[in-house]
């Protein structure tokens, strides 16, 4: 008999944690154990994307969007829905009533979307190859094996204007042009999965969601190239990823899309994983060709780009994972139809990772010069509980903060250089009046610091010394001439560090200066955080007016830190408070103020 | 010798497309909503369920979707709602197991309504 239901339970890792595999097998046996294991199909996908509401399940044809869902409403789901027909109201995501018939009205967060990189996340199950197949799987590969030459595809990718999305916007037809003209006959292919932006996880769940389109694509690759062998590096840390492309290129092996003579064509490749010990470093290519070949993941000089000499000195093409996933699809649907959607500058989507102080954090992807102010207020519903924007921080630790005046640039990749920060790998994390702008570079400094690998001076030590001056500021002690210092250091740490890393690191803090000089001044000058984030720069007091003296923020205070008698308003002895906040928390009558 | 050829890749496309598309609602224009309320359950809706789903499967329709609802309420259960582009809402009562077929057959691929069958609803 036919399947009445098809059940899709959102298995990408952010809802992995929420439980997601429990769902799935608790509404497998639940449906075995009512009778109806024949009558729905459940399907364990990739990410949805909109994690906030997470763990998603989707029932259709009804197409019910049930969000935040438990183990524990399996059964209920089965009872209702399935068998009864009843959709379990509490769980919908709209909980309006409609005819079966009438179209769920739309989800604001999926509104504005298009999903091109992550056409298949959350809607095949990427351990089944069939369904990867039954949606154009494998069509491109088998396009070009046997329709296209290499050239073909190499100017189909042009054509398409597809550019790196692991960061630098590289175009990737010209990287793949220099390593199929690129003297020898042996050559390397490599997907770049290290991904290590602090709130970045767009990889990771595209290869939890869809793992078959970056084989198919590194196979082109390397037909265009003239590669029999790729690697994916990959970072150990993300073990259902690892899991999901293992179980694919087993399937894929049986089925012949990889190893000898595949379809019949004659062309011969493979692949294989390489794990990543999780260094932020080892994601820039000439490192973590070196973290394959088995030395410690330093950055190397280019040129020579890996491109022309790469991996064991021969022509290497190393694309990130997103670069990978849209390549079947340009080639399924053709150039010409990818260079339309995005702006003039960049083609095609790009997904981001919406986190921070935002209504719907999640995975969105969008086309190319769609602005800022529709992603954080149309997709992601504007700032959560109701605090006032303050900036967004995109390119992670390479990037810097785009301001309210600038909420309506177009996002591509020279729109977001003009205003000072970059597209960097797609981490998208946003600000609110309560985040100060100097503990959010010394944030990201703090981060490249500890990723540095210390090979060069300038990043290894002007990352300190910046580091320094930062601290400075925020513990109140600062001066006028370190913001110059500060100017000093970057310009040093930017014209002499040998990778990007050390290259980039000075960004966030430069932006932060160029945008809010005054929230710099205000440590400075008047030694004080307007937003009363830097602990050494304010003070909790209660207000003897506001005080009933209800004594509960003296037993929660950590050190002891608060005395009074009931009844009587209390006092904090500044002497004993560590700053942390507890009191502030805990008081109902908003009695404990920052000065 | 490659493990798949092309013409068998084909084969396989052209069968796992068949199943995904039963999983993609857009693009279905008719639906057939079938009231599972308790009333509707005693009466027999489940089995009209079948009989539904078995023959549309047969008949190969599709554009057609076929869901359940717990909200139909009316004292001629089993009731079936057919909502089509050409025939807009028509609202079945008393449906037995052959009345099911006969949707199928009639409504659904002739595109005639089952005058007898049909009943009024206030909405
Ligand atoms: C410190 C550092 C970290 C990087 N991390 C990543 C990463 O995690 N993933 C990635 O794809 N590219 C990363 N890159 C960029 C790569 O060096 C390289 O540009 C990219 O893999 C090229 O692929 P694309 O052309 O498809 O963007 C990093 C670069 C630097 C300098
Ligand atoms: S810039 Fe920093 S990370 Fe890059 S090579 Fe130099 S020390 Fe290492
Ligand atoms: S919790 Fe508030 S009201 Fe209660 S003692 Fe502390 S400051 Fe006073």
């Amino acid at each position: 008999m036919a399947y009445k239901n098809y059940i899709l339970v959102c298995g990408g890792t952010a809802c992995e944690s929420s439980k997601s595999e429990e769902i799935y097998k608790n509404l497998i046996a639940e449906a075995k154990a009512l009778g109806v294991e024949d009558q729905v199909q459940v399907v364990l996908t990739g990410c949805f994307g909109f994690c906030e509401q997470g763990p998603i399940v989707k029932v259709l044809p009804e197409d019910s969007f049930y969000v935040q869902v438990k183990p524990e409403d399996a059964k209920e789901i089965i009872e209702e829905h399935v068998i009864k027909g009843r959709e379990v109201k509490r769980l919908l995501y709209i909980k309006e009533e409609r005819k079966p018939y009438e179209e769920v009205e739309d989800i604001q967060f999926y509104n504005k979307q298009l999903r091109i990189v992550l056409r298949n996340c959350g809607v095949i199950d990427p351990e089944n190859i069939n369904e990867y197949i039954a949606r154009d799987g494998y069509k491109a590969l088998e396009k070009v094996l046997f329709e296209m030459k290499p050239d073909d595809v190499i100017e189909e990718v042009k054509t398409a204007g597809l550019r790196g999305r692991g960061g630098a916007g590289f175009p990737t037809w010209m990287k793949w042009n220099f390593s199929k003209v690129a003297e020898g006959d042996v050559k390397y292919v490599v997907c770049n999965a290290d991904e290590g932006d602090p709130g970045a996880y767009m990889d990771r769940s595209t290869l939890e969601g869809d793992p078959h389109s970056i084989l198919e694509a590194m196979t082109i690759c390397g037909y265009t190239i003239g590669a029999h062998q790729g690697y994916i590096y990959i970072r150990a840390e993300y073990p259902l990823a690892i899991h999901r492309l293992e179980v694919a290129m087993k399937q894929s092996r049986e089925y012949g899309f990889l190893g000898k003579d595949i379809l019949g064509s004659g062309f011969d490749f493979n692949i294989e994983i390489r794990l990543g010990a999780g260094a932020f470093v080892c994601g820039e290519e000439t490192a973590l060709l070196q973290s394959i070949e088995g030395h410690r993941g330093m950055p190397q000089p280019r040129p020579p780009f890996p491109a022309v000499k790469g991996l064991w000195g021969k022509p290497t093409v190393i694309n990130n994972v997103e670069t990978w996933a849209n390549v079947p699809v340009i080639i399924n649907k053709g150039g010409k139809w990818f260079s339309e959607i995005g702006t003039q500058d960049s083609h095609g989507t790009k997904v981001f990772a919406l986190t921070g102080k935002i209504k719907n954090s999640g995975l969105v992807e969008v086309p190319m010069g769609t602005t800022l102010r529709e992603i954080v207020y149309d997709i992601g519903g504007g700032i959560a509980n109701g605090k006032r924007f303050k900036a967004v921080q995109t390119g992670g630790p390479s990037g810097g903060v785009i301001t309210e005046e600038n909420l309506d640039t177009p996002i591509d990749f020279g729109g977001l250089q003009r205003i000072g920060s970059m597209m960097g790998s797609g981490g998208m994390i946003v600000m609110d009046e309560d985040d100060c702008i100097v503990d959010v570079a010394k944030f990201y400094l703090n981060f490249t610091v500890d990723e540095s690998c210390g090979k060069c001076a300038p990043c290894r030590i002007g990352g300190k010394k910046l580091m320094n001056l930062l601290e400075k500021i925020t513990d109140g002690k600062g001066t006028e001439d370190d913001i110059a210092q500060i100017k000093k250091v970057a310009l040093a740490m930017q014209k002499g560090s040998l990778c990007a890393l050390g290259q980039t690191a000075p960004n966030p803090v430069l932006s932060s200066l160029r945008y809010f000089p005054e929230e710099y001044e205000a440590h400075i000058k008047e030694k004080r955080c307007p937003s009363g984030k830097c602990k050494k720069l304010i003070r909790y007091e209660i207000n003897q007016d506001k005080c009933i003296g209800c004594t509960a923020c003296a037993r929660k205070c950590p050190v002891g830190a608060i005395s009074g008698e009931v009844k009587h308003p209390h006092k904090i002895n500044q002497e004993v408070c560590i700053k942390c906040g507890v009191c502030k928390q805990t008081c109902r009558f908003s009695a404990v103020e920052i000065k | 010798m490659p493990k798949l050829t092309r013409q068998e890749l084909d084969k396989i496309r052209a069968r796992e497309e068949e199943k995904l598309k039963k999983r993609d609602i857009h693009g279905k224009t008719t639906h057939v909503v079938v009231g599972m309320g308790t009333q509707g359950i005693s009466a027999g809706a489940k089995n009209v369920l079948n009989a539904l789903s078995d023959e549309i499967e047969k008949a190969g329709l599709e554009n057609v979707i076929l869901t359940q609802t717990g909200l139909i309420v009316s004292d001629k259960a089993p009731v079936v709602e057919v909502f089509s582009p050409e025939k807009g809402l028509v609202v079945y009562g008393n449906v037995s197991v052959k009345d099911a077929q006969r949707i199928v057959k009639e409504h659904l691929l002739e595109n005639k309504i089952l005058e007898d069958k049909r009943i009024q609803v206030e909405e």
